[in-house]
């Protein structure tokens, strides 16, 4: 306890340790909270939800924060759903079925177009699908047709879009532009139109054959920004991705740095211990361990045989283990081995093994425990260049699967600038962190490296 | 134990290192014993086996071990013949303990003090950590340290405080015999008397022998009743202290007597010329014949180790005829 407050004080005097603590300690308790917010198996059912999941954003849209530095704003999306009670509803009976209304009113304020428009429908009947009408209502007081369409049992989706008619419609009264355009804009628009600012409409009216027929309708109008990470090309919210990328890469990176650095040293002091035979064995598998490329072995283990990140983990630090750690720990250790003390503790009979754990291996963990820190960012960027390489855990939202995503799906080139730059602001963020709080440990615990 | 008989009683002990260059003779069939509760002090240069001889003693070998042979009895029993395991067990600590050279070094700088003096007691008594510590306090008062220290590093202790912290990791086990690796060296001299005088004081209250190594031979001089004289892996004269400091039989015990500075005496002090013979290769017969003054045709040939006066000594000289 009172070591623990000691290094605390002694932490104080570095404000670049202060820096580094402040963010792996956000780090750590931002992880605490995604697992706890967003379990497991419910992150991994987000992430590969698809289209189904997540049809109501729009696809590869930056952050919505984006709009404080931009004098026109940029819409959100406007999602209303009459399940949610989005819409007014009216049902009047009609012959032997009914008719029902489904009014939609949002304002539009932003300062340019949706990204799309469409509608998807809920619908139960018995033996006649009902047929739908939607008129569009603008605030200049225009009233424009939308379509007619029967509604099949289950969802039926309508994409403004992809609607030729409409398209056709949209030409003759307004002008050549396309739907979330068209509707938007008073007629024969400029060459660069602006939105109508007001009160928007849409009204939904349907034809049952029957009364016990349902009918429900989401109309949602992309906007070209979304919540505070933006979306993906599957239009995923990259929060889910990024939230859960801190625990992945802190546990990744603590896992394989504390994993491989303390098997490292206590290798490296039973070598030294036992000497002769041992020793020999163990430096003989280091270089030849030293030899192998750990990236290939990676890629193909990747390849062939699993890319779950337990295993790629796994392998690391199998690999990492007799790396050079063990010759820079054997070279202390020799020189600890010699130590009068090393030699007191086997005359009065301390057996091998405790000499090894009471004797050797505390004297180094000064040394230890800056360099596990300095580690861990290295194996957090490790991951992510394997998921870059298209190595990635495969069901794991990680900050490297999102880089890969965005590289493969050309964000650079759309200037999709935000896919690209949030992972890697995480991970660089991360990497400073651990580095920071690393080298000032590193002064602290080996007073030497002081100036005087 | 067997009455009248030693503590220890070493026969004959051969302890050859090999290194690249050869077989080093580092202790070359010494023979001596320690009596019951009482001191002797092995004297001799820098680099002419004490160390060695306390190391095989122990059983502490490095790894170049050439030869080791010879008998050890402890109280009566030849230890030589337990294996490893059974002599780490029944010897070390429990029979002979030893204050290492460098002493001050010999405490492992990330234990407590106290958990360090514990420690032997933990491995060999087989007592709790608990009572270990109360034995730990007990041995701090013999040895004059404040209990408080027990629960201090060694970086916060003294010299002195850490010499004494060493003596009494070697006595918590309450063996029979403490060997002494240069106890006092690297201290100064108030430092050093009252080390001496606590070894002293410990030797009154309890049953314990004390085999001394040093070339400090004024502080010595005060504690012990036997001197062993060592030079070049060999020891050359064995002797009562009283008789060994008023008259030395062998040319290089009175050598190095001479060499001990005295005070009121107008008289300059003497050095012995030439080096110690390299332990490599070392001259046939008498090993300090090269640089011994009185040296003649006969020293050529092994000396043979005769009983002169009470002292027993290896030299050509008192051979009558």
């Amino acid at each position: 306890m009172q070591t623990v407050k000691d290094a605390l004080r002694e932490i104080r005097r570095y404000p670049s340790a202060i820096v580094g603590l402040l963010i792996v300690l956000m780090l750590v308790v931002l992880s605490i909270y995604v697992v706890i917010a967003i379990p497991y198996r419910e992150a991994i059912t987000l992430w590969r939800g698809g289209e189904g999941t997540w049809r109501s954003l729009p696809r590869t849209v930056p952050p919505a924060w984006i709009n404080t530095f931009r004098s026109q704003k940029l819409p959100e999306t406007i999602d209303l759903d009459s399940r949610k009670g989005a819409a007014e509803r009216q049902e009047a009976p009609l012959g032997e079925g009914k008719s029902v209304t489904l009014l939609y009113t949002f304002d539009y304020q932003a300062d340019d177009f949706p990204r799309e428009i469409n509608i998807f429908f809920e619908t139960s009947y018995k033996e006649r699908a009902p047929f739908a009408s939607i008129t569009w209502y603008t605030p200049d007081g225009r009233e424009i047709a939308i379509a007619d369409l029967a509604l099949q049992a289950g969802s039926t989706s309508y994409r403004f879009a992809q609607d030729d008619k409409l398209l056709r419609r949209i030409r003759r009264q307004v002008g050549d532009v396309p739907p979330e355009v068209g509707l938007f804009v008073a007629p024969n628009p400029p060459e660069n139109p602006r939105p109508l600012k007001g009160t928007y409409r849409v009204k939904i009216q349907a034809t049952a054959f029957d009364p016990e027929t349902q009918i429900d309708a989401e109309l949602v109008v992309y906007g070209k920004v979304h919540g505070i990470a933006g979306t993906d090309h599957l239009r995923r919210d990259l929060k889910i991705a990024l939230l859960w990328g801190a625990p992945v890469a802190l546990a990744f990176g603590l896992l394989a740095a504390a994993g491989t650095t303390i098997t490292t040293m206590i290798i490296a002091a039973i070598g030294v211990w036992f000497s002769g035979v041992v020793d020999n064995l163990i430096q003989r598998i280091t270089e030849i361990v030293l030899m192998l490329p750990l990236l290939p072995i990676l890629i193909m283990v990747g390849t062939f045989y699993s890319r779950s990140i337990w295993v790629i983990l796994g392998v690391t630090i199998l690999l990492s283990i007799f790396g050079s750690g063990i010759k820079t720990y054997r070279a202390v250790f020799m020189q600890i081995r010699e130590s009068p003390y090393v030699e007191a503790a086997q005359a009065y009979g301390a057996s091998d093994w405790r000499i090894i754990f009471r004797y050797l291996v505390p004297r180094i963990v000064p040394m230890l425990i800056p360099n596990l820190v300095t580690l861990i960012p290295s194996y957090v960027f490790l991951e992510a260049s394997l998921a870059v390489l298209g190595l990635g855990d495969p069901q794991l939202p990680t900050w490297g699967k999102v880089i890969q995503d965005a590289v493969a799906n050309g964000a650079p080139y759309k200037a999709l600038y935000y896919w690209v730059l949030e992972p890697s602001a995480l991970l660089m963020i991360t990497g400073l962190g651990f580095a920071m709080l690393g080298f000032s440990l590193d002064r602290i615990f080996n007073p030497r490296l002081r100036e005087m | 134990m067997r009455e009248g008989e030693p503590v220890l009683r070493v026969e004959d002990l051969i302890l050859y290192f090999v290194t690249t260059k050869g077989v080093v003779q580092a202790v070359d069939k010494v023979s001596l014993s320690v009596p019951h509760n009482q001191a002797i002090v092995i004297l001799g240069e820098s680099g002419c086996g004490k160390s060695s001889l306390a190391r095989a003693i122990l059983r502490l070998l490095p790894r170049n071990v050439y030869q080791y042979t010879g008998k050890v009895y402890l109280d009566g029993r030849d230890v030589m013949e337990l294996d490893e395991e059974n002599f780490a067990r029944e010897v070390r600590w429990v029979g002979i303990s030893m204050v290492p050279q460098a002493a001050m070094n010999a405490l492992n700088p990330v234990l407590k003090v106290g958990d360090q003096v514990s420690e032997p007691a933990v491995l060999h008594l087989g007592v709790s950590k608990a009572e270990a510590w109360d034995m730990a306090r007990k041995m701090f008062d013999y040895v004059g340290v404040p209990e408080r220290f027990l629960q201090r590093y060694p970086f916060e202790l003294s010299g002195g405080m850490r010499q004494r912290v060493a003596i009494a990791m070697a006595l918590i086990t309450m063996p029979s015999l403490i060997i002494l690796d240069e106890p006092t060296s690297a201290l100064d001299v108030l430092t050093q008397a009252s080390i001496m005088n606590t070894l002293k004081q410990i030797k009154q209250e309890m049953p314990i022998s004390y085999m001394l190594i040093t070339h400090d031979i004024a502080t010595s001089s005060d504690l012990v009743e036997h001197v062993a004289v060592m030079y070049a892996g060999q020891i050359v004269e064995v002797s009562k202290a009283e008789a060994f400091f008023q008259q030395p039989l062998h040319p290089y015990s009175r050598k190095l007597l001479a060499a001990v500075p005295r005070l009121y005496e107008k008289q300059a002090l003497e050095f012995i010329p030439g080096r110690p013979p390299s332990l490599l290769n070392p001259p046939a017969g008498c090993r300090f014949a090269d640089r011994c003054p009185s040296r003649f045709d006969r020293c050529a040939e092994e000396p043979p180790t005769l009983s002169v006066d009470g002292h027993l000594v290896k030299c050509w000289l008192y051979v009558t005829g």
